[in-house]
């Protein structure tokens, strides 16, 4: 066969299969999500009540000042115009400039964004390495409905943390092990020792959750019919829990696993504030009560395209690993 | 059997979560609503003199840095943080209830826009939607309560659109538009009742949520502003002196926390007595105090008298417990099979036929307990945890067949490799010859295509063929017995026959004796020599197949009686056995079957009759199996 | 009572390629007080018609009829004059209402005005389905499966339907239960004369109510007769297939399986996939008198059958053809023209 034919046969093959018609659906969506966040982000000076100018420099600033600064910000053209730079800039990656600082946005954005990666990435490993195996350890030893007390009590305290909010952990943790111990820094990002403290704050209430349903959904899994069905196949109760209950069980928690990632993203903006942490998260606040809208924008936007990556990697994972999902998908 | 609305409310409170949560509430509530009339001059007063102190007998949490005292402003400070959050939910509540309902009132394709538009919204974490909105309504309390309200609507859009959606696809939704009502009565007066409850329940635990998320607003600086203050704000405030003054700080902290909690959990409690499944919900069945078995009735006489080579089960019983003691689904049954034999277990629900099949398989799990007095197969003792012991050769000689083969395989797992993993564990083959084994047993069952279906997953699989695959994986071995529970229900009917086919046609070449559990007592008398008929579980009558027009226990005659054939007298009612079936927790004292038997008297009904052999090879139980009742022609309710 | 007449109904779901075309010009026809029993296995279609019928699901070509008018969709005002009864007992019912609550729902507003008073009517028509009228306070959890159908029943009834649709009332009931159901069915056809299309995959049950039989299969109609003319020379051989599957009296062994390659192919092959139906006749994968069977029979693989030129309109090529003793089979428009007598 000539290497054209081969080509073409490979390309229609391709094109024809499940994996090609969800691969297309699934890319189609993020765009169409991608273009959603991009427009509010946009909209949002927009939305904004009164003139976002004004408000931004004050009450007192000459009427020339704010005319200039609104030319300087092409706020005077027509919706439109203003929507096609905008887009035309993200795509380019200009994001438009402080007004504060006279920097690029995406100079800002590319200075502080790495910390808050960093933070939300080690707390997602945490999270991950201590809630699977607990909420495993604790099906094992609960299943059939033995020790209940065990039970409660691991039951009660995973609501209990998973209620307290990250910034109040961070504060007690800040209190405990740096006010009162001297083990960690109280703030600021500064070497290894200094990571643990925020690490702990974002991971804890996630892990708490997470192990919670790992331990659900285990126990859920060990009560199906297929599963009755390897017993039945007298296989050894090892294999039966790794490999018949343990890849559903995981599957069915992977979906958590995104969701608790996109909060996590979102809880670096408590975090981060609580220890002053160079990143993402101090920027929005302080650019929000400083009324820099430009930044506002950036900031929301990468928030937004983040989650979304976050949710598109779930969505793959979900599919490479359950067989059921790339069917149903095409 | 659940009665009024109100009283799941009522229960919850009872658990221990539900009523501390109720408790901690109607706390939370009261510190509301009284807190400022009581305290506000105490919270507001100024001290210069006490500026940033510690916790002291004065000040139990200290001062701020206008020598207020803390506690108080905690305390009055109850107010503002309950109201934002309701006001927050009730915007959240209010927008997600407009916009997952807008399918019923406007139109499918503008919900359908809708819904994506909500489907999007709803990837993007609370907090992210709270900055956007707080970015364009402003700092301060009002655009704090609009943003959280605004980032709480996309979630709750999602969940009522789930709800409303699984309401509208049921049954007496449709009927009631057949019968004329109105779309808006439809939903007024169906679906919203019915999505009630779950609704209010996730309103709690939301209203929890938006306590927290508004905090942490304040916290940040975007919310609640000065001279107002909210227990975010306290709590951003303590936290610049906290190395002075912890205790102000952690109070504060512990107040955010407890007010949040408090809503979750009694929400939770309550989802819990609604049966909704929360992230909390613990998997777990009650394990209740051990009772004394029901005393039984004589034993039963002792089964045909050849000598059982196969299966001998003798005074099984299945027992569980449960809240109010323990219930025994399965009460002394015995049977015995030799090599080649078909038996059937016929059998309504409830009468305890699959748990004797279970039982006999060793299936059955904690806090079950199977007891028998002999329950042998090719000479082991599966008794209690003996059957561990035997587990190759329960592997390699026995076979179950589930009755719902879709729920019964491993849905990510190839078909090929859960029949070939059987002999890799019991007969010791590797990889490759393990798959070609599993190929060649799924060519025996007659599946077209064996070796492309060997690699694809159960659920590409139709139901008839997922069911020859069980078999086959049964046939891995070489099974002396092969235990079907059911195994025809959830098939077509010319699909039936096709398996039920495949079940002899193994029976007479391989000599397998066969165990088919069925409610259905056509489909035993296709596949079996003998049947077995239970009743509240037990064996109320044993025979040959061919006896059964002349069978002797009112149950077996009203069963058959009941079931239309092709020459059911059409011009005569159907036999009806009046009654229900009976749940295992209420046996009664004698025969269980007496309060729906035309022939039992005072004597059935105090005195639970044996299963007796006749000499011919069949046993009933019954005090009046030889009498012929009069013609009854079926009786409703 | 009136006459519901199928006229090459189409229903399809999908899209054009990758659609499923559920139910395949259907032409049925269920006369003034007769009842019709319509079986077939899943994926044959029965239900999607019976949907169709009350305007659940819409049809992309063909006309039902009542009385010679199209019957109207749901969502226009008054209860539908054609009514149905659904399978599933537990959700046939609001679970929020009490069982008089829901029939009295359904009783259209023209009966109430005439003096009768909602509880009486609720009453009388707990009465025609043998339910004690105390029952009309009860909530449906308090109800046995057996009854709850005769409830649904009764709330079917209640909108004094021309038709009613009875949708697999029986398969989700226990077998001792299933009578009670089944002897009002009967009680209805005798009492009121009902007019009814009675839909089950179980031949015996249909055999019981019917007094004609249609059999579907991939949403055609593949033979209808009168119900003993079906059941003793059916004309298709899914008629018979399903015959030597339904229960008869006595032990009925099922004997080893034919010894014919051929036949055993034919025996174990699968259902047709609804979503991929095959060139010509749709049952000739599976057809023990086939074209894989007597190879000499291409024909099947290439046209459908013509069903009007054979007995009972069987829709199979070798099927007897239709003799002057068919007149008293219900014809569909434009077939032969005798004037079929009500049943």
């Amino acid at each position: 066969m000539t290497s054209a034919a081969l080509v073409a046969r490979s390309v229609s093959a391709l094109a024809g299969g499940p994996w090609t018609r969800f691969g297309l659906r699934r890319f189609g969506r993020l765009l169409v999500s991608v273009w959603v966040v991009v427009t509010a982000a946009f909209l949002m000076i927009h939305l904004i009540p009164g003139d976002p100018v004004r408000a931004a420099l004050g009450a007192t600033a000459p009427l020339d000042v704010v005319e200039a600064r609104r030319e300087a910000l092409g706020l005077n053209d027509p919706l439109w115009t203003q929507y096609g730079r905008y887009l035309q800039g993200f795509l380019s990656g200009d994001l438009g400039t402080s007004m504060t600082s006279g920097l690029p946005v995406s100079q800002v954005i590319g200075d502080r964004l790495p910390a808050t990666v960093e933070l939300a990435v080690y707390a997602f490993l945490l999270a991950i390495a201590v809630s699977v195996p607990l909420g495993l350890a604790m099906a094992a030893a609960t299943r059939g409905g033995r020790r209940r007390h065990t039970e409660l009590a691991f039951t009660s305290t995973s609501v209990v943390l998973a209620a307290i909010p990250e910034f109040l952990v961070a504060v007690g943790l800040v209190f405990v092990f740096s006010v009162q111990l001297g083990w960690a820094p109280v703030a600021g990002r500064s070497g290894p020792s200094s990571y643990v403290l925020p690490v702990v704050a974002l991971a804890l209430a996630p892990a708490a959750v997470l192990a919670r349903i790992v331990r659900v959904e285990m126990l859920a899994v060990l009560q199906t019919d297929y599963i009755r069905t390897a017993r039945a196949k007298r296989l050894p109760r090892r294999t039966v829990s790794v490999r018949h209950a343990l890849p559903n069980a995981l599957t069915a928690s992977l979906t958590l696993c995104g969701l608790l990632l996109g909060a996590m993203v979102a809880g670096t903006v408590l975090v981060e504030n609580v220890f002053a942490w160079p990143g993402l998260g101090t920027t929005i606040v302080g650019s929000i009560v400083g009324k820099d809208y430009p930044v506002v924008q950036g900031i929301v936007l990468v928030y937004g395209v983040g989650v979304l990556l976050v949710n598109l990697t779930v969505d793959i994972a979900l599919a490479l690993i359950d067989p059921r999902s790339t069917i149903r998908e095409s | 059997m659940r009665a009024k609305r109100g009283s799941t409310w009522v229960r919850a409170l009872r658990t221990p979560v539900g009523a501390t949560g109720a408790a901690l509430l109607v706390v939370v509530f009261l510190l509301a609503a009284l807190a400022p009339v009581l305290w506000s001059a105490q919270a507001s007063a100024v001290d210069t003199s006490q500026i940033l102190r510690g916790s002291s007998s004065a000040h139990r949490l200290g001062t701020d840095s206008l020598g207020r005292d803390i506690l108080y402003r905690l305390l009055v400070g109850t107010r503002l943080s309950v109201t934002l959050a309701l006001g927050a939910t009730a915007i959240g509540v209010g927008a997600g209830l407009v916009l997952g309902t807008t399918p019923m009132w406007l139109g499918a394709r503008l919900g359908r826009i809708v819904g994506a538009a909500v489907n999007i919204a709803v990837a993007f974490p609370g907090l992210l939607l709270a900055l956007f909105f707080a970015a364009v309504f402003g700092i301060g309390a009002t655009g704090a309560v609009l943003a959280i309200g605004f980032a709480i609507a996309p979630g709750f859009a999602r969940l009522t659109q789930t709800l409303v959606a699984r309401v509208a696809g049921l049954d007496y939704i449709a009927a009631a538009r057949i019968a004329g009502v109105g779309r808006g009565r439809v939903l007024i007066r169906h679906v919203l009742p019915n999505i009630g409850e779950p609704l209010v329940v996730n309103a709690t635990i939301v209203a929890g949520n938006a306590l927290l998320a508004l905090a942490g607003l304040s916290f940040l600086g975007l919310g609640v502003q000065a001279p107002a203050y909210d227990w975010g704000r306290l709590l951003a405030e303590s936290l610049n002196s906290i190395y002075i003054n912890p205790s102000a700080a952690f109070a504060t902290g512990l107040a955010v926390v407890v007010a949040g909690l408090a809503f979750n959990l009694f929400g939770e409690a309550v989802a819990r007595g609604l049966g909704l499944r929360t992230p909390s919900a613990a998997v777990v069945s009650d394990r209740g105090r051990r009772t004394p078995r029901a005393p039984a009735p004589a034993r039963a006489d002792g089964a045909p008298d050849r000598e059982p080579a196969l299966l001998a089960v003798e005074g099984l019983c299945v027992s569980f417990p449960g809240p109010r003691g323990a219930t025994t689904p399965v009460r002394d049954v015995g049977l015995s099979m030799r090599r080649g034999a078909s038996v059937g277990i016929v059998g309504e629900s409830g009468s305890g036929k699959s748990l004797t099949a279970l039982a006999i398989a060793g299936l059955i799990e904690e806090p079950g307990r199977v007891d028998a007095d002999r329950l042998e197969f090719l000479g082991a003792d599966l008794r209690g945890d003996r059957v561990r012991a035997h587990r190759h050769l329960l592997g390699t000689s026995f076979a179950m067949v589930f009755q719902d083969p879709l729920a019964s395989f491993n849905p990510t797992m190839r078909v090929g490799r859960q029949l070939a993993e059987v002999a890799e564990e019991h007969l010791g083959l590797r990889r490759a010859p393990a798959w070609a084994r599993a190929v060649d047993r799924l060519r025996a069952v007659r599946l077209p295509g064996a070796e492309r279906r060997a690699r694809q997953f159960p659920h590409e699989l139709s139901g008839g063929m997922r069911q020859r695959a069980m078999i086959g994986m049964g046939l891995m071995g070489t099974p002396a017995l092969i235990v079907a529970d059911e195994p025809t229900t959830a098939l077509d009917v010319t699909v039936q026959r096709q398996v039920l086919r495949l079940l002899e046609s193994i029976r007479a070449t391989e000599h397998v004796a066969i165990l088919l559990i069925s409610h259905d007592i056509t489909v035993v008398s296709h596949v079996c020599e003998r049947v077995l008929v239970m009743y509240a579980g037990r064996v109320v009558e044993d025979l040959p197949t061919v006896d059964l027009p002349r069978c002797r226990h009112p149950y077996t005659r009203a069963l058959l009686a009941a079931v239309p054939d092709l020459a059911t007298d059409r011009s005569r009612p159907l036999t009806v056995i009046p009654g229900r079936p009976i749940d295992p927790s209420e046996y009664p004292v004698g025969c269980a079957f007496a309060p729906r038997c035309p022939l039992a008297d005072e004597h059935c009904r105090h005195v639970d009759p044996a299963l007796v052999a006749d000499g011919h090879g069949r046993r009933v139980a019954c005090w009046h199996a030889d009498a012929t009742p009069a013609e009854r022609v079926g009786d409703p309710n | 009572m009136s006459e519901l007449r199928f006229s090459g109904v189409t229903v399809r779901f999908g899209t054009r390629t990758r659609g499923l075309t559920a139910v395949d010009g259907v032409d049925l026809t269920v006369a003034s007080g007769s009842v019709v029993g319509l079986v077939g296995e899943s994926g044959s279609g029965k239900s999607t018609l019976a949907r169709a019928a009350v305007g659940l699901t819409p049809m992309v070509s063909g006309r039902i009829l009542l009385d010679g008018r199209p019957v109207r969709a749901p969502w226009r005002a008054g209860p539908h004059r054609v009514q149905m009864v659904f399978q599933d007992p537990y959700s046939s019912l609001d679970p929020r209402m009490t069982v008089g609550a829901s029939i009295a729902e359904a009783i259209p507003r023209a009966i109430v005005r005439n003096g009768v008073t909602r509880r009486s009517e609720v009453a009388r028509l707990l009465g025609l389905v043998d339910l004690d009228p105390d029952r009309a306070d009860q909530y449906p959890a308090e109800l046995s499966g057996g009854q709850r159908q005769r409830v649904a029943i009764a709330r079917a009834l209640a909108a004094r339907p021309d038709v009613l649709i009875a949708d697999e009332v029986t398969s989700a009931l226990d077998v001792s239960v299933q009578g009670t159901v089944l002897n009002v069915v009967r009680d209805l056809r005798h009492r009121i004369r009902l007019s009814m299309l009675f839909i089950s995959h179980n031949l015996a049950v249909v055999r019981y109510v019917s007094d004609v039989i249609a059999v579907m299969y991939l949403g055609r109609i593949v033979e209808v007769g009168p119900a003993d003319d079906v059941l003793l020379d059916p004309q298709h051989p899914y008629t018979r297939e399903l015959l030597a599957a339904a229960p008869r009296p006595g032990a009925t062994p099922l004997g080893p399986p034919p010894g014919d390659p051929a036949l055993r192919r034919v025996a174990d092959a699968e259902p047709a996939d609804p979503h991929h139906p095959r060139e010509g006749c749709r049952f000739h994968p599976r057809c023990p008198v086939g074209p894989l069977v007597r190879p000499e029979r291409g024909v099947c693989r290439e046209r459908e059958p013509a069903t009007a030129e054979h007995r009972h309109r069987a829709a199979c090529h070798f099927a007897l053809p239709a003799s002057h003793e068919d007149s008293h089979a219900p014809s569909d428009e434009g077939g032969s023209g005798a004037p079929t007598p009500a049943h």
